[in-house]
């Protein structure tokens, strides 16, 4: 078993039936309210990929200072969208602040971080992996890229 | 300095200190780690992401 950073295929669908909100400009959900959404923490062993569809406690990590489900993004952000040619674009978002994990022991090696909308069923954004940590007594966090039309966190790109 | 240790706020003077880093493709990771007598009391990671999935979608044109 092995864990293999991909944009969740399941939330390219959802997108197309407005699953999703990032932004709280948008009507479509509740006027102006962006949905929730978190990230969890996943072991080595565990087998999370393009096919995960939702958010599930099975392999997530566990210890002192860890709540199941993670930790909420900070989204103050809105989802932006750039041209690239006449035909094509970049349409483009990242959470607005470090996702940390304050004061955790996580004993068991995990490499992986789910993000998903609690607003919309727990349903699965994108799979993010890095190299195995464990944390003692500590904080673990994680650094947002730019959010730019080629770093940013959730890129959908047009050609 | 103090450190959050598995045995209480610790002064770091007590502490050996251990820390390193990876930069590659995907990360740049960095962490810190302090012993007490051989003992790991703490440990904290700092990951920044660079490399992320990113999505091609094939737009449809008409004619």
């Amino acid at each position: 078993m092995a864990n293999t950073q991909s944009m969740c295929t399941s939330f390219l669908g959802e997108l197309l039936s407005s699953t999703h909100n990032f932004s709280s400009a948008n009507p479509a959900h509740t006027a102006n309210t962006a949905d929730t959404f978190k990230a969890a923490l996943y072991v080595t062993t565990a087998t999370m990929n393009a096919s995960t569809t939702a958010y599930s406690a099975t392999n997530e990590v566990s210890g002192t200072g860890y709540s199941a489900g993670g930790v909420t993004v900070t989204n103050a952000t809105n989802p932006a969208s750039t041209n690239s040619s006449t035909t094509a674009g970049v349409g483009y978002w990242t959470p607005s602040a470090s996702i940390i994990y304050s004061s955790v022991t996580l004993s068991t090696a995990f490499d992986t971080m789910l993000l998903y909308n609690s607003s919309q069923s727990n349903k699965a954004v994108a799979v993010y992996t890095f190299g195995s940590q464990t944390i003692t007594a500590g904080n673990f966090t994680l650094t947002m890229p730019s959010n730019t039309t080629t770093t940013a966190l959730v890129r959908l790109s047009t050609t | 300095m103090l450190i959050t240790t598995t045995k209480g706020e610790m002064d770091d003077s007590l502490l050996e200190h251990k820390s390193g880093s990876v930069d590659n493709d995907v990360e740049y990771t960095t962490w810190d780690e302090y012993y007490l007598n051989g003992e790991l009391v703490h440990r904290s990671a700092h990951v920044t992401l660079k490399k992320t999935p990113f999505t091609d979608l094939i737009g449809a044109t008409l004619g």
